[in-house]
């Protein structure tokens, strides 16, 4: 509409106004430029930057006390010392990376679970607009309080002590204190699921609300059981839900060391954690190359799971 | 190749909390016939249809499908298959796979039901088109779509909401054809539901017109046309002026009725009235009478009746009309209404 404009003046008196369409142009892109360069410029400075630091850093040298800008490959190699030798056997980073991916693992799953029941709860058996919102509110709820506070609330509930051990001894049904309940894998998971649900509900309830309900009685119609819908229709409709809620979910629990350190008892080593020490060390390369180590898996299981859905053709 | 079933409902009871939206209606539709059911919204067709279909529990009364009670049957038992407005396609499946659905649900292999499938893609004439999915595909192409879905159950009734209220009105006439066409070939019984009352004349061999919950009226779309029994089937129906004389009100089509100048001499009954409106149509010219009283009847006078009068506006006249075309309507409402234009 603006580039007409140019040209259907009338050139006679208003020869100021008469601006070429070409130029036009270029002003409606410096303006949508210059619309963009707010966020490109909080994006630049405050993620862009500092990756490439850290990608930097990662290929510096170090020593016990400083980094040393020099180009080396020692932060990565350390990683992996002695991993070659001890095959078959695995070494300590390996078997930290197995164990932080079977905690994503677990953790995804459990998430993918519940948030898809619970999605479907909200989106197919809640008929009331009002009442979904209200419902979704209230798996918010969590949320009003920080992180750290939420992971403590469970060590009451779970130590030798705590109100889970004393009402099973209560019943009978144990003598001893169960030992498992915290610090331990469980209680890591358990945090986890219970932090990190909601970013599996929100998506996986935003696709569903979008599937027509004629399309539910149309599979019924056609004859399908409850459970053929779902696997037919629901769960392939549901799908980029699915993808961007795992999305959620795994590149939180992947970088994860606070969950895992004080639901762990800080036994429990994970990706995250192996920065941590490294920073703690102050060796700076070290801990950049681990973390461009887990950002690389990361992105490997981003970029497979997003092999299924094209999530950009979705949103 | 297929087998159709009768329709029978027998005191078809609808409630939602303390609102009747069906209310114990009665109904028989023989095999193989076209019925329409017809009515304004919130009338309870819909409601209707979607009892017969099972995908909305009946109060109270009975759905028969031939001799079969199927009053509690799940909607893949019935047969019964539905097609629903704006035709509901799996928007992830291929035309196909769309088609081959409730096979695949019965866990026939996907070599046979594709053929399957495939031999009503044919019936629709949509074959070209089955590695397509749904988006890509028109309004039309969609529906045909979704016909060779309902059809693969091999039903004996075919229910149809609202089929064509998703196209355009030149893709409507050409669908409406269609689909008399196919259940002239299939000979299934169809239930078509429908707001319009030109697509129920123009299909239907049953007219089911309803009104508040209740069968205001059936029969032939003739019938119906040409003897409305109360003012809401002459005034929905169109093409009728709803005229009270004295305590009586009678429906008199629009094209029966003759203005005449007050001069002319007149036998039988009559109105007295002012031209508000010549109205031009081609085929016809339609004069708008505005009647001592308020109200507005219309009537519709060739092109050589008119030119042979010359009618102009302000002019009084007398709307007379034959008293053997009239219907008396059952109705006390004294008010003189014009009709909706509908048939137009």
């Amino acid at each position: 509409m603006q580039s007409k404009g140019g040209q259907g003046v009338d050139k006679s008196c208003c020869a100021i106004t008469a601006i070429h369409p070409s130029m036009m142009q270029d002003r409606k892109t410096f303006v949508a430029w210059l619309q963009a360069a707010p966020m490109m410029l909080v994006f630049s400075v405050f993620f862009l930057l500092p990756l490439l630091l850290v990608t930097i850093v990662s290929a510096w040298d170090y020593n016990e006390y400083e980094m040393i800008p020099a180009f080396s490959l020692r932060g990565y190699s350390d990683t992996f010392e002695g991993c070659i030798a001890d095959l078959p056997n695995l070494c300590t980073i390996l078997k930290t990376y197995l164990k932080t991916l079977k905690l994503c693992l677990l953790t995804w799953s459990l998430t993918l679970l519940i948030g898809f029941t619970v999605a479907y709860f909200l989106a197919f058996h809640v008929r009331s607009k009002t009442w979904q919102i209200v419902l979704t509110l209230l798996c918010t709820i969590p949320f009003w309080t920080s992180n750290v506070i939420r992971m403590i609330a469970w060590i009451p509930l779970l130590g030798r002590n705590g109100l889970v051990n004393r009402g099973l001894e209560g019943v009978g049904l144990i003598r001893q204190p169960l030992e498992w309940l915290l610090f331990s894998e469980f209680s890591v998971v358990l945090a986890l699921v219970h932090l990190f649900t909601f970013f599996m509900v929100v998506p996986i309830f935003n696709s569903m609300i979008r599937i027509d309900k004629r399309l539910i009685e149309a599979a019924y119609d056609a004859g399908a059981t409850g459970w053929q819908t779902l696997v037919n229709v629901v769960i392939p409709l549901a799908k980029p839900g699915i993808v961007i809620g795992s999305i959620f979910v795994i590149t939180i629990v992947m970088g994860d060391f606070v969950t895992i350190g004080v639901m762990g008892g800080q036994q429990i080593a994970s990706a995250g954690k192996i920065i941590e020490t490294r920073l703690n060390a102050l060796q700076f390369p070290a801990a950049a190359a681990n973390a461009v180590i887990l950002l690389g898996i990361t992105i490997l299981i981003i970029s497979a799971l997003t092999r299924i859905v094209d999530v950009r053709k979705e949103l | 190749m297929t087998t159709t079933a009768a329709l029978e409902l027998v005191q078809l009871t609808k409630m939602y909390g303390g609102v009747t939206a069906v209310d114990a209606i009665n109904l028989k539709i023989p095999p193989g016939s076209y019925c329409c059911l017809l009515g304004p919204s919130g009338c309870g067709k819909t409601s209707t249809l979607r009892m017969v279909a099972g995908h909305e529990s009946v109060t109270s009364g009975d759905i028969l499908v031939g001799p079969k009670n199927v009053t509690d049957l799940p909607p893949a038992d019935r047969s019964t298959a539905m097609m629903f407005q704006s035709y509901a396609l799996f928007p992830h499946l291929s035309v196909i796979d769309n088609v081959a659905f409730a096979l695949k649900m019965k866990g026939v292999a996907k070599a046979a039901r594709h053929d399957e499938a495939n031999k009503l893609l044919e019936l629709v004439d949509m074959q070209p088109y089955a590695a397509r999915l749904p988006g890509q595909l028109s309004g039309g192409q969609q529906q045909r779509v979704a016909l060779a879905r309902a059809l693969i159950t091999s039903p004996q009734i075919l229910l149809l909401d609202e089929p064509l209220s998703a196209l355009d009105p030149f893709l409507r006439l050409r669908m409406r054809a269609e689909l008399k066409k196919l259940q002239r070939e299939l000979g299934l019984t169809f239930i078509h539901v429908t707001h319009g009352q030109d697509e129920a004349m123009a299909l239907a061999d049953i007219v089911v017109l309803m009104n508040a919950g209740r069968i205001e009226q059936q029969g032939s779309p003739r019938e119906i046309f040409n003897h409305p029994r109360t003012e809401f089937t002459a005034k929905f129906i169109g093409g009728h002026n709803v005229i009270a004389v004295g305590p009586e009100t009678f429906a008199v089509r629009v094209d029966r009725l003759m203005p005449k100048r007050p001069s002319e001499a007149v036998a039988g009954p009559s109105v007295a009235g002012t031209i508000s409106e010549v109205e031009y149509q081609g085929t016809y010219v339609r004069v708008v009478i505005a009647v001592d009283g308020g109200s507005e009847i219309s009537a519709q006078v060739t092109e050589t009746q008119f030119d042979a009068a010359n009618y102009a506006v302000g002019e009084r006249v007398l709307a007379t009309w034959d008293p053997t075309q009239a219907n008396l309507l059952k109705t006390t409402s004294p008010v003189i209404a014009r009709s909706p234009e509908r048939a137009a």
